[in-house]
């Protein structure tokens, strides 16, 4: 884990702060309640949660506008929340129904949105790399001045396809920011077990993409890397790569007791970096918010979510014909 | 107000499990994510953490309980100053729900056998009295991309040597000249890589054409072509097409063995989401790959090498297009129906050719799209002819004439006089030599003798 920077008197206003507490929040209240779900068969198969990474889509969501796209791997519910996805469709795609964001086709890997320029989702590991320059293809192609966001984790940071999309990315010069989410943990293979670079951005030298590593657990860094980044692809610069050095504190997914890793490990974290509480201190100790203003917010995020999680319940599962619906256009 | 604990599904296939361990007593202020219980599933001993905030007010299951089933009460959670006693009676209030949700859906009966005449599109592809001009495959390939390109600018061609090369196989001679190097352009050699950039612009909004040097290379790039390209419309929910043509050639070609020479109509045919096209004349060839660019599906477009340099008659009309998932009866006859494609064809049109002369009247159908297929046009002819042979160069475990063959049993099993022939290339891997090479392939003589077994001549 990076240090945390003291940022004691960061350049930020109150309204910014709050905006990323309540974003971060979000998700991982969300996540909490689908982990709950989960546990009560509502939610089957594969369910990977984000709790302990929130900053890094938050920040890096802050350093996008309108029209940029984004495209990660399976796991994606923080992802969805961050760039405006309704939690009620994303829980609801969790629970399999009919109100799901793929009518409860796809489930919580497979999830996408067009009008939040969200491509997925995506269940293979490291699949989404190169369809993540494609999409920067096909916007430098159309040039109007888009730059994609293209997640994946230390673990997929071993997949060829990786290189072969740094390759073309750089002798193309697309606009795509690869965000290497990394948690340390590909599954239950930490990191030294499975990687011969200790910072794997490093690996973009020699494909001649710039990067640079970022502490995942500070939102504001996130940000201003992610900014850096952003401009740099904006000018035409081509990729840029950011090793998000970020933690899980769940499993892989649901049916992982994560033995690889001492419980002392986590809880470090947790006490240490959480993200979240991070930004909570801020508000407190620069006065920006008190502590009945974060309780209420706490209170409408726990609304947002319960009524999330009751629309997942609450809608029904696909009708009958739908199996045989979308397999062509 | 008082909640319930439940007792949580682990994993995908957990239905109970042993509460291994209290890590709170009653009394203990829990918050969110606080670990409160160790739980064995059917794989591992998992932690159990708090979702809410609270006061384990009553532990109601005591660790060590082995068989504890999911969404059993194993605890209560109460707010402060608040008596466990103030949750009404325990009821396992979520697994009805569940249980009535996943309750059996019947699935659609199969198509009852009726054995009534399919409805068959027997249109012209174009009108009788158009001109006709000799063309190559080849020129065909190359005039279809270069009209869609020009009348669609979203359309683009990349692939190892299109561009600066002309085509290793010249296919995409003089597009670059044309449409400059945005349009056409070389990848470095990493099918998997530029498969997934072309799919990725697709869902971007672009329309790529793929071509791979041969279909042997695109292996590598298969999880693309299946997982990314071809499922996305339907894990969307319908909101995420991709509109994309893979092309290139396919089959064996002459003396290059083993690892160059394969037909992968059988792979692509199982895909749901693809479409799959293999032409074998030069008119076919250019119609089905404007239909194919033109399609918002993504299309594997099957190829073949010694086709390239074939002529045939073109019809001289603008903008010619034929529609995937329709056959073209090439020779009509009544005595047997010879289903092929692509360069299967080359054999069953010369089979028929000789078998005329014998006094036997073949009925030669062209697939020509393998996904959708025109089974109506089989059914149609088996009908007639009561006697059906397939003719294919790929592998004979799982090819598309076993495909055929199963689905003329079940729609058309009455009107059968004989078994079902499979003419398909001999179960092993391509020889070099030249002598097993021929022996290797599917030949002319092999689908005569074919068709007379099945009219016992």
């Amino acid at each position: 884990m990076a240090a945390r920077k003291t940022t004691k008197k960061p350049n930020v206003s109150a309204e910014e702060l709050t905006t990323y507490y309540r974003e971060m929040l979000l998700i991982r209240r969300f996540e909490e309640k689908a982990g709950q779900l989960y546990g009560m068969g509502l939610i089957g198969g594969f369910c990977h949660l984000y709790i302990g990474q929130e900053a890094v889509v938050v920040g890096l969501e802050a350093a996008a506008k309108e029209g940029d796209k984004r495209i990660t791997s399976y796991r994606d519910h923080g992802h969805m929340l961050a760039c405006g996805m309704d939690p009620g469709g994303v829980m609801a795609e969790l629970t399999g129904r009919e109100g799901g964001l793929s009518k409860g086709k796809g489930g919580s890997m497979h999830m996408f949105s067009k009008e939040k320029h969200f491509y997925g989702g995506h269940g293979i590991v490291g699949a989404q790399v190169p369809l993540g320059a494609g999409l920067a293809f096909a916007d430098k192609y159309k040039e109007n001045g888009g730059v994609t966001f293209t997640y994946f984790g230390d673990g997929a940071a071993n997949q060829g396809q990786v290189y072969e999309t740094f390759n073309m990315a750089a002798i193309w010069d697309l606009p795509v920011v690869f965000v290497i989410e990394n948690n340390q943990y590909a599954m239950g293979t930490s990191q030294a077990r499975s990687t011969s670079t200790k910072d794997i951005y490093l690996r973009g030298e020699a494909f001649g993409i710039p990067g640079e590593i970022v502490d995942g657990m500070d939102v504001l860094a996130v940000k201003a890397a992610g900014e850096k980044a952003v401009a740099h692809c904006r000018a035409g610069k081509g990729p840029y790569i950011l090793e998000v050095k970020t933690y899980r504190y769940r499993g892989h997914s649901m049916s992982d007791p994560a033995k690889y890793r001492t419980r002392e490990e986590v809880q470090k974290v947790r006490e240490q970096s959480d993200p979240i509480e991070h930004v909570r201190e801020m508000l407190l100790t620069g006065k920006h918010a008190t502590e009945e203003d974060l309780k209420a917010i706490d209170k409408e995020i726990k609304e947002i979510v319960n009524q999330a999680a009751e629309f997942s319940k609450e809608s029904p599962e696909p009708s009958v014909e739908e199996l045989w619906t979308d397999i062509y256009a | 107000m008082a909640t319930e604990i439940l007792m949580p599904a682990l994993s995908p296939t957990m239905e109970e499990g042993t509460l291994a361990k209290w890590l709170v007593k009653e009394g203990d202020t829990v918050s969110s994510g606080d670990i409160m219980a160790e739980i064995e599933t059917d794989k591992a001993t998992m932690e159990f953490e708090a979702v809410d905030e609270g006061i384990i007010g009553k532990i109601l299951i005591a660790e060590g309980s082995e068989g504890v089933k999911v969404n059993t009460p194993i605890a209560i959670l109460v707010e402060e100053g608040e008596d466990a006693s103030a949750l009404p009676a325990a009821a396992p209030a979520a697994a009805a729900e569940t249980e009535a949700a996943s309750a059996a859906v019947e699935a659609p009966a199969p198509a009852a056998a009726a054995p009534a005449a399919p409805v068959v599109d027997l249109s012209p592809d174009w009108p009788a009295d158009a001109e006709m001009k000799s063309e190559t495959v080849r020129e065909a390939l190359r005039d279809a991309m270069a009209e869609e390109m020009r009348s669609d600018e979203d359309v683009y061609l990349m692939g190892e040597e299109v561009a600066e090369y002309q085509g290793a196989y010249k296919i995409s001679q003089g597009l670059l000249d044309e449409f400059g190097p945005k349009r056409v352009i070389d990848t470095p050699i990493t099918e998997h890589g530029f498969a997934g950039i072309a799919v990725g612009s697709a869902f971007g909004g672009l329309k790529p054409i793929v071509e791979f040097m041969t279909f042997n290379f695109a292996m590598q790039a298969i999880d693309q072509i299946i997982n990314s390209a071809a499922k996305t419309l339907y894990m969307s929910g319908g909101q995420m097409g991709c509109p994309i043509v893979f092309r290139g050639p396919n089959g064996a070609a002459a003396r290059v063995a083993a690892q160059h020479s394969q037909d992968y109509a059988a792979w692509y045919m199982q895909i749901p989401g693809l479409k799959v096209v293999m032409p074998y004349s030069a008119a076919d060839a250019k119609g089905l790959l404007k239909s194919a660019i033109r399609d918002p599906n993504p299309v594997v477009f099957l190829e073949n090498e010694i086709l390239y340099g074939r002529s045939f008659d073109m019809p001289q009309v603008d903008d010619l297009t034929i529609p995937l998932g329709k056959a073209r009866i090439w020779r009509e006859g009544s005595d047997v129906t010879i289903v092929s494609f692509g360069i299967g064809m080359q054999y069953a049109l010369e089979a028929a050719d000789k078998l005329a002369e014998d006094g036997i009247s073949a009925e030669v159908i062209d697939l020509r799209t393998i996904r959708p297929m025109d089974t109506g046009a089989i059914i149609n002819s088996v009908m007639k002819t009561n006697r059906l042979v397939t003719v294919e160069e790929g592998w004979p475990q799982g090819s598309v004439g076993s495909y055929i063959s199963s689905v003329v049993m079940q729609e058309a099993f009455d009107y059968l006089d004989a078994p079902v022939i499979n003419c398909t290339g001999k179960d092993v891997p391509m020889p070099y030599a030249a002598n097993l090479e021929k022996l290797a392939l599917i030949t002319t003589d092999e689908v005569i003798a074919a068709v007379k077994q099945v009219t016992y001549r």
